[in-house]
Parts: structure tokens; C-alpha cells; sequence
């Protein structure tokens, strides 16, 4: 059985008296110390489909359908106090600025053995022994002076390290990681990233990073969503979905990119923009911008067709399959 | 195009000697302190029953020499607190050096008054990294844009003038009718486009853009390079591009100058730097790049953190986290030196350690 898996998931946010619709239809599954990376430019819902799973929308957000089961348990029919025992202890995060995630007014190590004494019944004295072995385990230098340093007193890359420590502190099955490095420098960046991968192996902990950075995704992830307006658009196994993308914006999001392009040369440019939430147009949402829309794309919302290991939802790849299948039977 | 109506340059600005036709911008033992202590009360400190003042300091750059050719994309890549901030902001004079001097065209233009720099701010401008923070939210596009054009030509009458407007907003792919509206309507690719549209609206020689892409999404970043290469062949322009993001350095620049805590590791046209990055930082850098291709090598990992630049290391800046350092590059301060068409500071490839 799956650790993670989602169905139909459905996200609202309520403005002016109206619900705009955030995720339509999200899809996916976790299995036990997998590495999923969910793609999208912003906008897309990657972070709102990571924050749901937690229940962690805020008004006026709020689910509005769909199946989220983790290792068993209906995450989003429990009760806010089930929740609790299953956020931190089971399933843990990590934010994208870390200085907004620690607390400037207590040292970490209060922070540490808060978050430890608040899962565990165990004296201080054991909690502070579990928070040096962590520090450890994230190869932080001098781990016992930084329990009684503040937040302050860390460099950027320092402080990701601690919470990466913070999250393997009751050793979790799942890290949602959203946009972990983003705030770093690339050196710092690449030995985070590095860090992070050897922990999920070594300690057997599902990942699931969020990020815009299609690089990170394909050094870190085996398995990647990619997302365009609320819906996912195409998944499937990272490496296939990086040499040889279906979908038109995953092309376009891969050939945009400045390491795709002959130095010197122009880059290729995805026309237009994201369109805003409150106006996502019918049909395949990206049909405005896509170069193979036809006037199927404007009317009908494309389902998932397998092609190798992958899904995509696209009508163009759909309709040559078909006309593969075709070629094949006769 | 508008009619050069610029006073020429006066005799206030004095010709520095020996000047190349070929360089546009040249930068000549470049040194920036930010004073940190605060006033003077605040600098007094007591301490072993005496009362001292103490002054401390950012050394955000010590000594960069850096030409910038006609025609060149310069670009100028460094992690966080590198100063490469501090260089566009100090030759742009947005900031004052501490010591050293920038010639532009010739002309040396730090110690300019406000007045005397206006012929020059007109050939120079700026792009910002965040089109958000940078179009006053109070301004229809029509005057953020006609703004600077009045400003720099007082004697256009308001026809030319938006004639003008439309041009440059043609130019960068925003629809003139758009004119009226205000920046919170548009999107940040837009936003970025309409900065850009405000920088050649002057129709400079040379733009510093510091971040200009970084605040984007990757498919509106595309976009917005493309337009900058447009407008560089359709102009001719020069550019100073300042970034920490490797991917577009390559893309993008013709030649590239690396910088760490204020100094200048390495100074390489594009192709030399990324074949054979000479400094054991810029190959520690180029190895992060997260690449799409499978089968890379792992990146070269850095022990220890950057060091701040207020208690700034003896000798090679780099040195304490280079794998190859050793007791000369603790108190020796490297110089750079010519290797094929690179300019490097480091004194294990001096010595042919590396």
C-alpha cells in the first residue's frame, strides 16, 4: 500500500461570495521512501497542494473534495486535534525561509525539545540528547554550543540545516519540503540538496519537494507532477519526463531554460503568462499558450493517456497514440 | 529618436590620460566600506575599566579593477554578500566608493557633482531585480515611463514626448494602449518589461541590471532575456549584468567576472570560463549548477560558510574554504594574473599546484 495517496483532490478559496477553485482533480501517490518532486511555475497550486495534505490551508481556503489517506488514516476527515499527532510527529515540513520558521526569541534548542517533549513523553534531559544526535546527523560543527545559540546567530545555510534536524527530530515517514533552497546560494544549495537525499535514503523518509528549480528536481527526485493551473498536466518517473517531456508547456518550461540553449542564442519563450485562478480559460487551461491548440483544447478538459511511463494530459499526444495504435493494427 | 539636446560634457569632468576608445566603463582600485557603528555614542564601549570608541566596517569591496568593452555583456556572478550589488550600485552613483575611480567613456565620473553627472546618467541606466518594488505603485505606466524622458530632454513638447512612450513600450512588447494603467495590473513579466522599456527610454549605451530576471518564473524569465538580447543588437548596448544564477551567466554574457567577498577571483570571456574555470571557487561554483543531463559529476562540496565581511580573512579570501589552500594563502593577498585569455588570483595555479 501506498504511504501517501491522494484522490480527486479539491481546493477552494472563497473571495467576494464566490469560490475560486485552486486545485481541480489532483491525482497522486507516495509509496514509502520515494522522492516526489512537483514542478510548476507559480501559481500553479504546487504549494497549495503541499499545504493540504496537513490540512494547513488557511481561511479562506478549505477543501473542498477529494480523498487524502496517509499510511491508512483519512488525513482530511480527522479532527484538528488527530491532526496534531500526525503533523511534526509523522509527517514533517520544511519552509522555504528558514528565519521565518525558527523562533528569533528562544534558542534552538528550546525549539528542538519543545517539538520533542510536545510528540514524546520524555524527560528533557533524553529530549536534549535526541536533538544533539540529530545536529549530528545533519553535520552541523559544534552541535552542543548550538542548542543554546539563537536563530540569529546562524548563517542561511546553518539554519536550513537545523530545521532539516527539526523535521527528522521523531523520525517522520514523510518531509514535505517547500522550496527548501530557494532562499540559498547555489554552493550551499547544492550541499543542502545533497544532504537532504542521503538523509531520505539512509533514514528510509518519503520526500516530496516542492520547487520551480526543474535542475533540483532532476538531481533529487525520482518521480515528478508536473503542474499548470491547478492541475497536474503530467507525471511520471523524473528521468523520462526530463529527456523526453509530452506535455507542450513541459517542453516549453524545459526549452526555456538557459542550459537547453546554445550559448549566444535567443532562448525558446513560452508566449503569455499563468493565467490567474479567477480565470482559468475552458478547456485545457493551457490552450492559450500552447502552439499545438486545436479547437478540441478550448472545449474539452484532457484526460491522463500512458505513454511509456508516463501520464500526460494532452490531447494532442492522445490523439497521435491513437493514431499509433492504429498504425500498429494494421 | 530624440534629438541630442544634451549639454556637452564640461570641463568639470576631467579626460583621464591614456583612455582605449574601446572601453566603455573602466573601474580602477574599486573600495566600499559601510560604516556600521552608528553614531558616535553608540561607538563607545567599556570595557577593562577604560572607555573606548570602536568603529566597525563592511568591507563589501576591496580593490576591483574591471573594464567593460563596447558592446559586451558583462556579467558579474557571486553568491550572496559578494558585493556584486555594490559594484552597479557604485558605478551607476547610486552610492559613493570609498576609494578608487570609475571612468565612463573616458571620463572619470565618481567625484561628479549631481548636476555635472546628469549628461552621463542619461548614457547609463539601470534595470532593478524586482519590478514590484521598483514602478511607483501611484504612476500610470504613461508617466513612470515619460518621466525620465522629459527629465533628461526639458525642451520636448509633449507630442514627441509620447511618441516617445509608445516606441519603447512597442519596443519591449507592451501594448501602448496599456498607457493609462498602473503597475499593480500588470504581471511581474510585464512589470519587468516595462522597467526595461523605462531604462532605454532615454536611449542609453549602457545598462547595469542587477537581478533582473531573478524575481521570475522560468518560461517568463526566457522571455525577458530574449528581450534584453533584442535590444541590445537593435541599440547596441553594453551591458553590466549582475547575477548569481550560472545558467544565464552562460547564456547570456560574453564575458563573466566571478566575485567573492569583494574581490575578484576570476575574470574569463563565457566560453574559457565554463571549459576550464581556472579557481578553485569558480569550479566550485560551476560544479552546484543543478543540471538537468544525468551522469555529471557530483559538485565539488565547499566546507564551512562564507566568512562575513566585516572581520575579513588575512590572504586569499577564499582560503578558508579551498581545498587547496596553504600557509601563503592565509597571509598572502593573490593578485590576478594573466593565464591564456583568463585573469586569475589564486596562488596554488601560480605555483602550478592546481
Amino acid at each position: 500500500m501506498a504511504l501517501l495517496d491522494v484522490r480527486q483532490l479539491d481546493v477552494r478559496f472563497s473571495s467576494r461570495g464566490k469560490a475560486v477553485q485552486a486545485l481541480r482533480g489532483i491525482d497522486f501517490s507516495l509509496e514509502r521512501g520515494e522522492r516526489l518532486g512537483i514542478v510548476g511555475e507559480s501559481g500553479a497550486g504546487k504549494s497549495v497542494a503541499a499545504f493540504s495534505i496537513l490540512n494547513l490551508i488557511a481561511h479562506p481556503g478549505f477543501i473542498a473534495g477529494g480523498e487524502i489517506t496517509f499510511d491508512g488514516h483519512h488525513l482530511n476527515r480527522m479532527s484538528e486535534r488527530q491532526l496534531r499527532k500526525i503533523r511534526g510527529d509523522r509527517i514533517a515540513m520544511i519552509f522555504q525561509d528558514p528565519m521565518m520558521t525558527l523562533n528569533p526569541v528562544l534558542t534552538l534548542g528550546a525549539q528542538m525539545i519543545e517539538c520533542l517533549k510536545a510528540h514524546r513523553r520524555i524527560s528533557t534531559r533524553e529530549a536534549r540528547q535526541i536533538a544533539l544526535d540529530k545536529l549530528n546527523l545533519v553535520q552541523i560543527p559544534s552541535p552542543e554550543r548550538r542548542l543554546d545559540q539563537y536563530p540569529h546567530e546562524l548563517s542561511g545555510g546553518m539554519r536550513q540545516r537545523i530545521i532539516i534536524a527539526i523535521a527528522l527530530l521523531l523520525d517522520p515517514d514523510l518531509i514535505i519540503a517547500d522550496e527548501p533552497t530557494t532562499a540559498l546560494d547555489v554552493t550551499i544549495q547544492a550541499e543542502i540538496m545533497a544532504l537532504l537525499t542521503e538523509l531520505c535514503d539512509t533514514q528510509n523518509v518519503a520526500l516530496m519537494l516542492i520547487t520551480h528549480d526543474l535542475g533540483v528536481v532532476s538531481q533529487v527526485t525520482r518521480r515528478t507532477l508536473v503542474m499548470y493551473a491547478g492541475r497536474i498536466i503530467e507525471q511520471g518517473p523524473t528521468r523520462e519526463i526530463i529527456n523526453d517531456p509530452q506535455h507542450p508547456y513541459t517542453q516549453g518550461l524545459l526549452d526555456a531554460l538557459p542550459q537547453m540553449a546554445t550559448p549566444g542564442e535567443r532562448l525558446n519563450q513560452i508566449p503569455g503568462a499563468m493565467p490567474s485562478l479567477n480565470n482559468i480559460p475552458p478547456g485545457c487551461a493551457f490552450n492559450p499558450r500552447c502552439t499545438f491548440a486545436t479547437e478540441r483544447c478550448t472545449r474539452e478538459v484532457p484526460h491522463f493517456v500512458s505513454t511509456g511511463g508516463t501520464q500526460v494530459a494532452c490531447h494532442m499526444v492522445e490523439a497521435m497514440l491513437a493514431k499509433e495504435k492504429a498504425h500498429d493494427t494494421v | 529618436m530624440i534629438p541630442s539636446e544634451i549639454t556637452q560634457p564640461t570641463d568639470q569632468a576631467t579626460t583621464s590620460p591614456r583612455h582605449d576608445p574601446s572601453t566603455l566603463l573602466s573601474i580602477r582600485g574599486l573600495r566600499k566600506r559601510f560604516n556600521l557603528s552608528g553614531n558616535w555614542l553608540e561607538q563607545l564601549h567599556f570595557s577593562k575599566g577604560r572607555l573606548t570608541r570602536r568603529q566597525e566596517y563592511v568591507h563589501a569591496i576591496n580593490g576591483v579593477d574591471l573594464d567593460v568593452a563596447r558592446g559586451e555583456a558583462l556579467c558579474v556572478v557571486g553568491e550572496s554578500g559578494c558585493g556584486k550589488s555594490t559594484v552597479a550600485r557604485t558605478v551607476m552613483g547610486l552610492i559613493s566608493p570609498s576609494e578608487g575611480e570609475i571612468h565612463f567613456d573616458g571620463t572619470r565620473i565618481d567625484q561628479l557633482s549631481a548636476h555635472a553627472l546628469l549628461p552621463w546618467r542619461r548614457r547609463m541606466q539601470m534595470i532593478f531585480q524586482n519590478p514590484y518594488a521598483s514602478l511607483n505603485p501611484r504612476m500610470t505606466i504613461n508617466r513612470i515611463l515619460e518621466e525620465p524622458i522629459t527629465f533628461h530632454n526639458p525642451s520636448l513638447n509633449r507630442g514627441d514626448v509620447q511618441d516617445k512612450v509608445q516606441e519603447v513600450m512597442s519596443s519591449v512588447g507592451i501594448d501602448p494602449e496599456w498607457g493609462g494603467r498602473f503597475a499593480h495590473e500588470f504581471s511581474g513579466g510585464q512589470r519587468q518589461r516595462i522597467s526595461i522599456a523605462r531604462a532605454l527610454a532615454v536611449d542609453p549605451e549602457f545598462i547595469v541590471a542587477d537581478e533582473p530576471i531573478s524575481a521570475l518564473d522560468v518560461s517568463i524569465q526566457a522571455q525577458v532575456l530574449n528581450l534584453m538580447r533584442d535590444a541590445q543588437q537593435a541599440r547596441g548596448l553594453t551591458y553590466l549584468f549582475i547575477t548569481h544564477d550560472l545558467a544565464v551567466v552562460e547564456h547570456f554574457a560574453t564575458r563573466v567576472a566571478v566575485m567573492y567577498l569583494g574581490t575578484l577571483c576570476e575574470l574569463a570571456p563565457r566560453d574559457t570560463l565554463f571549459s576550464t574555470p581556472r579557481h578553485p571557487y569558480t569550479q566550485a561554483l560551476l560544479s552546484a549548477i543543478p543540471r538537468l543531463s544525468d551522469g555529471h559529476p557530483t559538485p565539488i562540496r565547499l566546507t564551512g560558510e562564507v566568512p562575513t565581511p566585516v572581520n575579513l580573512p588575512s590572504g586569499c579570501v577564499f582560503h578558508g574554504r579551498c581545498p587547496y589552500a596553504t600557509a601563503r594563502c592565509r597571509e598572502d593577498i593573490p593578485a590576478l594574473k594573466t593565464y591564456g585569455d583568463a585573469r586569475v588570483a589564486c596562488h596554488a595555479l601560480e605555483e602550478g599546484r592546481l
